[in-house]
């Protein structure tokens, strides 16, 4: 709650702040109380504008998730009333919707946050595809604009906009439910969420087309693990993402470009986030329960540990990379693990694992290659190695900082 | 309760393991046992097995007249072979008999809603 003083300071982009924070909840509700998804969006951004205009001069209400769950419902209701079609549907939700859910109810109650994982659950059910389950979560769960979503992975506005249409159409049309899966579906319906949640991070960190992309994925972690304590792997992910996103400041320059792990200033790593990724990761390895978001986590508390790149417990990395491969057997495991083993056994035991593999079409895989050709002093092997990293890497930071050979600070 | 056609696409020419007569009359078996399935359930509307698209025929407007041609209709390697018309709660227990039809038979399963507003 706030005194006058501090509600007066109350601005259109603070305003904005606190209403992304907790759209996603309030559209949750609305789905579940009118099972429809844009009849929730429309109402909701409508109570957007009323807060835009009224939160300034009144300052926020006590309760701005309840307000907004309230004032979008009662315009969903207006919407509802006003239309012969709405009407019928108004019977049914009061019909489907006993005691706590009538939609007339002024208070916001019942099971809100059991909402807010429905509806991911929805989003990222396996019936629509991964870049249709990745904008309706940003859109629907994160409360970002269309253009926004569109932004976030460079695609263009009308085309995102189609293809949320489609996706939400599809929902509707092949009745996609809104639940949350039985214990024996879990697993598999979990996977695809947690995946989401993932792409959304790395979106962030490769480009930050969208700023605070990160911090969403990070929120969304939260609220999963908040509503799912009992699943490893939904810790797992939170802890991976806090450990990463600890060390996202030192990983560019100012000018944009990229620092490796190695060389990054380890006093500017986030130590209250290492902190807690390294609690739930301890919390994990009790739970002993392994999957490979903890194991990649652990694989970053242990480099979040060692003050300096030469203190790192590499034999430690090592291990967990066998783990890791173990659970999720593919080639890019096996790459890091054989840089893990590079610094272990040197540079040749690298790159005889490295040169086993089939991973010519991605770009790290040449610039690891270019990097243990370096060491071992095959300087022109490694220059046109280089080269192919940097043809083939995205554009942006990763690209420069292949294309100076990667060695821009060496 | 929402209406999905389950269809059976079979690829012509599309190299398969055969199945031996002993796999076939063990699919047919648990097609037989599922199809009794969906009807207690009540999930069961209609199903059928078509012949060759070979033997279609089709019939078009032309000019203001009906025109007989020998089919197929669509130029296409993939036909329908066969499908189911279910009732479903949602999508989840329309891909649950789905994914019964597909382990029986060995070939994927296209589930689409039908656009029936009420039923």
């Amino acid at each position: 709650m706030r005194d006058g003083d501090a509600a007066a300071k109350l601005d259109q982009a603070e305003v904005g702040r606190i209403f992304r924070a907790e759209s996603g909840r309030s559209v949750a509700t609305l789905i579940r109380v009118f099972g429809d998804i844009d009849l929730a969006e429309d109402a909701v951004q409508e109570a957007f504008a009323v807060a835009l205009r009224t939160w300034p001069g009144d300052g926020l209400p006590p309760n701005p998730g309840g307000w907004i769950t309230t004032t979008a419902r009662n315009r969903a209701l207006d919407h509802l009333r006003r239309e012969s079609r709405g009407r019928e549907l108004l019977s049914e939700v009061a019909v489907l919707s006993p005691g706590n859910d009538d939609p007339g109810m002024p208070e916001e109650v019942g099971t809100v946050q059991d909402d807010r994982l429905r509806l991911i659950f929805t989003c990222c059910h396996p019936a629509l595809s991964t870049e249709a389950q990745v904008a309706l979560t940003l859109r629907l769960l994160g409360g970002l604009s269309t253009t926004q979503v569109a932004s976030s992975f460079l695609v263009a506005e009308a085309t995102m906009a189609r293809r949320l249409v489609r996706a939400k159409r599809k929902i509707k049309a092949a009745r996609i439910p809104y639940r949350v899966p039985a214990a024996h579906e879990l697993p598999d319906r979990l996977r695809p969420v947690l995946a989401v949640v993932y792409l959304v991070y790395n979106a962030g960190l490769s480009g930050p087309a969208e700023p605070g992309l990160c911090s969403e994925a990070i929120r969304l972690a939260r609220i999963l693990a908040t509503l799912m304590p009992d699943e490893p792997e939904v810790a797992g992910l939170l802890a991976l993402l806090l450990l990463t996103e600890s060390r996202r400041a030192s990983r560019t320059r100012p000018d944009g470009s990229l620092v490796l792990l190695g060389e990054q200033d380890r006093t500017q790593w986030d130590r209250a986030l290492i902190q807690e990724g390294q609690a739930i990761v301890r919390r994990c390895l009790r739970r002993n329960q392994p999957g490979a978001y903890q194991v990649q986590a652990a694989i970053n508390a242990v480099h979040a540990d060692a003050a300096t790149v030469e203190q790192t417990d590499w034999s430690q990395i090592v291990a967990l990379y066998g783990h890791l491969l173990a659970v999720a057997p593919t080639p890019v495991v096996a790459l890091n693990r054989a840089i893990a083993i590079g610094e272990v056994q040197g540079p040749a035991a690298a790159l005889a694992l490295v040169e086993e593999l089939d991973l010519d079409n991605y770009h790290p895989f040449h610039a690891t290659r270019a990097d243990l050709l370096w060491r071992l002093g095959r300087h022109s092997e490694a220059a046109a190695a280089y080269q192919r990293a940097a043809t083939m890497a995205p554009t942006g930071a990763e690209r420069d900082f292949l294309r100076l050979g990667g060695r821009a600070s060496r | 309760m929402t209406k999905y056609l389950l269809s059976v696409h079979s690829v012509e020419g599309e190299v398969r393991d055969p199945m031996t007569d002993e796999e076939m009359q063990q699919s047919f078996k648990q097609l037989g046992i599922l199809e009794e399935e969906m009807k207690s359930a009540g999930a069961w509307v209609f199903s059928g097995r078509l012949h060759e698209p070979d033997t279609a025929t089709v019939v078009r407007m032309s000019g203001g007249e009906v025109v007989t041609t020998d089919g197929p209709f669509a130029e296409s390697k993939e036909h329908l072979g066969g499908f189911y018309i279910i009732q479903a709660a949602d999508l989840d227990a329309a891909l649950a008999w789905a994914s019964k039809v597909t382990a029986a038979i060995k070939v994927p399963i296209e589930v689409r809603p039908f656009a029936e507003t009420k039923a």
